[in-house]
């Protein structure tokens, strides 16, 4: 069936696809020009669709009006610590749900499959409450532990998913050479499991770092925000600055495109594996 | 042998061999392998117990209740009271009517976009892994920034869609897509369909690799044509995980409210809220006691919604089997 294509339907494949391979990166491309323009020629006519003059002045000024270098640490000091403690606590959890039958198994696992369903966004207030206890509001580290529940359960399905691809076998020799059993996860399936970890971690680091809601109901110092929190002040304000705006932008969403670059492959392998089998 | 058989089948990851060790030895490793379990479960329950099933459930109480943050004085149990209140919010029914509005009008064209890309992407050609990798990318930005990336380009003043429609002669003067109602509705959906059209090639393009190529032959062998394969062999054969795709994506989307918050916050007077995007709205007035009524409706609603969803797909399997 896929061997033979006439020549009008190979015209029609390949006229559809380029057009949307060309809607998918204006918006990218749009947001880049426009952070690189000067403000005057953002904002005059006609637009021009390659600037006439480059300019980092955007960049600069972001730095320098706002804090922005301070969301950044913010946002990666929080999605850097949540994302390696998530992935090693799935890391556990996932095992034993991949290598172990016992009874409440299934209720685990659909407990992890619900937070997916109902957002964690939807106890936005009592979970303000519960840190305002915890005496952890307008702090990083308290921000930190909320992520952390946020990311384990896709994670802990995500590596679940792979390590049904490593075989029992594999732990249990180490195991009868004498090594224990978090010995043997750790010194003889992790390596082989490494691009699969490593996929989960970038996954959480990205959600971590482009997380909106959360960050936004439990920070409310300026020293305290992290970029989409910054961000989410900007666009609110009656009047806003579409030049320091795209250069945020831009800036913003750089590191999770090169992390993602890296990780595509494996990120769909754990997203598709469940749903097709299933 | 039929008491072995049962403890092989409760404990498929024994050891090959411990079914035959001693009693006493085969219990020791069962405490020990609950204490594994346990041991390996706890961080992880600890964590989503904590920060995501206390809140959820400590504050389903407070949708019965008169919780405002701004008067904590009297949180008295008022019983549906809070359900009243969204009921006779002026703004309930357009908000209701906006949610399907963006579920229904985001959902079809981002599957139907998805599934000719999944199909057009199953011939080998020779940039295919570098062609995934680039429409890939919507997926690495947030859904807020993508709000962010749409409302400039929906910009009435300085936007580019109005630039190009212009140069295309198809608009004389710019549309201010955003602050007229209709037109922002049009203008979210469009965003949230740019966004969620890889989401659909990818899985769909799993499940059609899945498909056997032996159908195909059988069907070639007996003259069948493309279109007769597609309908005849392709969408039977992956029709259950495409709606199962499509349910999880339509309590996803229902439950998104990134991009509207980003492009219109709900704006212009309430009329681009969806239930999600209000809810959070409402959160930040300090009513708690609504907006986790408001949580409670969005889970009935999504429950029952996938139950007859679940029941025609079920039906329908029967029918055709």
């Amino acid at each position: 069936m896929i061997n033979v294509e006439s020549m009008p339907a190979r015209i029609t494949r390949i006229a559809f696809l380029a057009i949307w391979l060309l809607l998918t990166l204006f918006p990218l491309y749009w947001i880049v020009i426009t952070s690189f323009k000067t403000p005057g020629a953002i904002f005059s006519f006609p637009l021009t669709y390659w600037p006439e003059e480059f300019t980092l002045a955007n960049y600069i000024s972001l730095f320098e009006k706002a804090d922005f270098g301070v969301y950044v640490l913010n946002s990666f000091i929080v999605a850097t610590g949540a994302s390696t403690v998530a992935t090693l606590i799935s890391l556990l959890s996932a095992y034993v749900l991949a290598r172990f039958e016992f009874r409440s198994r299934t209720a685990i696992l659909m407990a992890f499959l619900v937070t997916q369903m109902i957002p964690a966004f939807i106890a936005l207030g009592p979970l303000y409450l519960l840190m305002v206890q915890l005496k952890l509001v307008d702090d990083r580290f308290g921000l930190l532990l909320v992520y952390i529940a946020v990311c384990i359960p896709f994670c802990t399905i995500m590596l679940r998913g792979f390590f049904a691809n490593v075989p029992d076998a594999l732990e249990e020799a180490a195991m009868i050479d004498g090594c224990s059993r978090i010995g043997a996860l750790f010194r003889v399936i992790v390596p082989v499991m490494k691009p699969g970890i490593v996929a989960a971690f970038i996954f959480n680091f990205v959600n971590c770092w482009n997380e909106l809601f959360l960050s936004v109901t439990l920070m409310n110092k300026d020293e305290n925000k992290t970029i989409p929190t910054a961000l989410n002040g900007f666009i609110s304000s009656f009047n806003i600055d579409w030049a320091s705006m795209s250069a945020a932008a831009v800036l913003t969403i750089l590191p999770t495109m090169i992390l993602f670059a890296f990780a595509s492959r494996y990120i769909v392998q754990g997203l598709t594996a469940g749903a097709v089998k299933g | 042998m039929s008491r072995q058989q049962t403890t092989l089948k409760e404990r498929p990851s024994t050891r090959a061999g411990a079914p035959a060790a001693p009693r006493a030895r085969r219990r020791q490793f069962t405490t020990r392998r609950g204490f594994v379990i346990l041991a390996f479960m706890l961080p992880a329950a600890v964590f989503v117990g904590v920060f995501t099933y206390y809140p959820m459930i400590a504050g389903s109480q407070m949708a019965f209740r008169n919780w405002n943050l701004t008067n904590l004085t009297d949180t008295s149990w008022i019983g549906l009271g809070n359900f009243e209140k969204i009921l006779a919010d002026p703004s309930f029914g357009t908000i209701l009517g906006n949610t399907v509005l963006w579920v229904v009008a985001s959902i079809v064209p981002q599957f139907v976009i998805g599934f000719a890309i999944a199909l057009w992407l199953r011939r080998r050609f020779r940039f295919r892994g570098l062609y995934q990798a680039l429409i890939f990318f919507p997926w690495a930005i947030s859904g807020f920034l993508i709000g962010i990336l749409f409302r400039w380009m929906f910009n009435g003043e300085f936007g580019v869609i109005n630039d190009v429609l212009k140069k295309l002669g198809l608009i004389e003067t710019g549309i201010p897509w955003l602050a007229e109602p209709s037109s922002a509705m049009f203008a979210v959906i469009v965003a949230n369909v740019w966004y969620g059209v890889t989401f659909f090639a990818i899985m769909i393009l799993a499940a059609l690799q899945s498909v056997p190529d032996e159908l195909y032959e059988a069907g070639a062998l007996d003259g069948a044509s493309k279109a007769r394969m597609l309908f005849q062999i392709t969408i039977p054969t992956i029709s259950t995980t495409l709606a199962l795709t499509v349910l999880l994506r339509i309590i996803w989307i229902f439950n998104f409210p990134d991009i509207i918050w980003a492009m219109t916050g709900g704006g212009p007077a309430n009329q681009t809220h969806i239930i999600t995007t209000w809810m959070i709205n409402i959160t930040q007035r300090g009513d708690y006691g609504m907006a986790s009524a408001l949580g409670l409706l969005v889970v009935a609603i999504l429950l029952i919604f996938s139950a007859f969803y679940l029941m025609a797909l079920r039906g329908k399997k029967e029918v055709t089997a």
